[in-house]
């Protein structure tokens, strides 16, 4: 766990402090649309999960297992070349959401992807085993996607 | 020259009289001695539902690096030593210590005092609060509560910290002017009249125009900083200029396809219908509102489904 947490943390690092690299056109739009991408993943896997926390649907443990493990799977992932200097709201505006502070504060922004690595880690250890299990867990993930959004995401 | 005696003797005694009414309209109200008769005999437990529905760490709480993380960890919020800016069009309010220092925060205040703060924006000096401190919902609270809720801060730990005054407009520093604003907004009338409200909806109303202060974010607000009472939840450009509050009354601009199941799991799990989570400040509200019953998220439910439906007004 923690090198792949320390991996996405130096991922996210090396973009951040390697600005001004030669990119194609457009590559700050594109980066901004895949994280946006990613964004909606999360909330897909979760929208799965909330349905059965919230007793839209029946309780399934595999259904559950398969949506927290692809969260994460996402979360895990090596989200380094999807956040870019540049790719804020102000320097795009409508394309991205994201507040300039992302790389002005950098790196408070990792203590935040820690958070839901946190929160994800725990979700995919407990969503299997039964359904107040995984009602214990949702209120984890949302304090950490909420955490980020918070300061980091434009608001309404 | 006699002319301008004249035009004293008539303008004199015009501005006296003037200033003996300001006076008197400005000055301080109290709640009765015998309605206080309980403020030292609270219950702190109950003290702490009201401390986490009332939001009082989201404003006085830790600020800055102590922040971080904060909102996740309960007894980081119990370190009330405030200094936190709020962005307002009359200027910054630097929130106060209200810890249990006895020379930076309130710890040498009496019941009675803590009271008169919370339920008509007085200080033990007699002048009146800001309403950037959220009393004038306060002020519909019952009096047991608020006993309760002193219970409860009284054992609460002590910040030795003072902060920076107010950074606002000149005009807006004489604190004693406030009274003509309360004149206007300080009151017990509630914001919808239901007929025969069952004891959740009653619940939901209470927490929501009072206790939880749902309306000073989402209600707009007219020039001098009262509420648009015909927009009650309606939201509307945020007060601190950045960004726009939503609507959350039942019409379909707002949370009209929220079901009552949404709105409810939302306040738990700070996630929207769409599985999208709250931003901005709504995330510790948020945090607040998962510490209460689920009973009592439920009763805001139900209040936010029964209130008149009020469309967006476009950005
Ligand atoms: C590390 C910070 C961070 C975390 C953690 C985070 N988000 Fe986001 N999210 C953002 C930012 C920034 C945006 C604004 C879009 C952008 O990237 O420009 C956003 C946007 C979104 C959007 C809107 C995407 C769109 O299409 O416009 C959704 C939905 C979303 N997030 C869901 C989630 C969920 C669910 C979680 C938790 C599982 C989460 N986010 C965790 C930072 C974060
Ligand atoms: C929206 C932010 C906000 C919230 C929420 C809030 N306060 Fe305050 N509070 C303030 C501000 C700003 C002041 C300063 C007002 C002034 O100077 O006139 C203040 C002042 C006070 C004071 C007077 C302190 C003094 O030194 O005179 C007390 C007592 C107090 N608040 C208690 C509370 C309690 C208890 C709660 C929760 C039930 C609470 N506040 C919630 C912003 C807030
Ligand atoms: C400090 C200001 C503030 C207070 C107090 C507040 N809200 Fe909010 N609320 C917001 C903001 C800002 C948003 C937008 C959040 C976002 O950007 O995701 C919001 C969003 C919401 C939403 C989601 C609406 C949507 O369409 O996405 C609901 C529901 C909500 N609030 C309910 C409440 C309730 C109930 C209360 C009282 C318990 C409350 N709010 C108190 C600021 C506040």
């Amino acid at each position: 766990m923690k090198t792949i947490l320390k991996s996405t943390i130096f991922a996210i690092c090396a973009t951040v402090c390697l600005t001004g690299t030669a990119v194609a056109d457009g590559h700050l739009e594109k980066a901004a649309s895949a994280r946006k991408a990613v964004m909606q993943l999360y909330s897909f896997n979760l929208g799965q999960l909330g349905a059965m926390a919230k007793g839209a649907v029946e309780y399934n443990s595999e259904t559950a297992s398969a949506a927290a493990n692809n969260l994460l799977a996402l979360v895990s992932m090596n989200q380094g070349p999807l956040w870019p200097q540049g790719s804020d709201y102000v320097s795009l505006g409508h394309e991205a959401g994201a507040m300039p502070e992302i790389w002005s504060t950098y790196p408070a922004i990792t203590e935040k992807s820690k958070a839901l690595m946190v929160g994800a880690t725990n979700m995919a250890k407990v969503a299997g085993m039964d359904l107040a299990s995984l009602q214990g867990a949702m209120g984890g993930v949302g304090g950490a996607c909420g955490g980020c959004h918070k300061v980091f995401r434009k608001k309404k | 020259m006699k002319m301008f005696k004249k035009l004293a003797e008539f303008l004199l005694p015009a501005i006296a009289l003037g200033g003996v009414v300001f006076w008197y309209l400005t000055a301080p109200e109290y709640v009765s001695d015998d309605l206080l008769a309980g403020m030292e005999n609270g219950d702190a437990i109950a003290g702490e539902t009201i401390f986490w529905a009332g939001g009082c760490a989201s404003c006085h709480g830790p600020t800055g690096k102590k922040a971080a993380g904060a909102a996740e960890n309960k007894s980081a919020q119990f370190v009330l030593g405030g200094g936190h800016g709020l962005n307002t069009p009359f200027g910054t309010f630097y929130v106060p210590n209200i810890s249990s220092d006895p020379k930076h925060g309130i710890g040498s205040w009496t019941g009675k005092q803590f009271a008169n703060a919370m339920l008509k924006g007085v200080s033990p000096d007699g002048s009146h609060y800001y309403p950037a401190f959220p009393y004038t919902s306060y002020a519909k609270m019952d009096v047991k509560d608020v006993a309760d809720l002193w219970a409860f801060m009284k054992e609460l730990p002590a910040a030795a910290n003072s902060n920076k005054s107010h950074d606002i407009w000149l005009p807006f520093k004489l604190r004693r002017g406030l009274g003509l604003w309360k004149m206007l907004y300080l009151n017990n009338d509630r914001m919808v009249e239901f007929e025969n409200p069952d004891e959740k909806l009653a619940r939901g109303q209470y927490l929501v125009e009072s206790v939880a202060h749902c309306g000073e974010c989402h209600t707009p607000r007219n020039i001098i900083g009262g509420f648009d009472k015909k927009r009650w939840l309606a939201g509307g450009p945020s007060p601190d200029g950045d960004g726009n509050i939503p609507n959350i009354t039942p019409h379909d601009s707002g949370l009209g396809n929220w079901s009552l199941n949404d709105i409810v799991y939302s306040l738990e799990s700070g996630f929207t219908p769409e599985f999208d989570s709250f931003g901005g400040s709504m995330t510790d509200v948020q945090q607040n509102m998962a510490k209460l019953s689920a009973s009592d998220r439920e009763a805001i439910g139900i209040y936010l489904k029964a209130v008149l439906p009020v469309a967006s007004k476009p950005k």
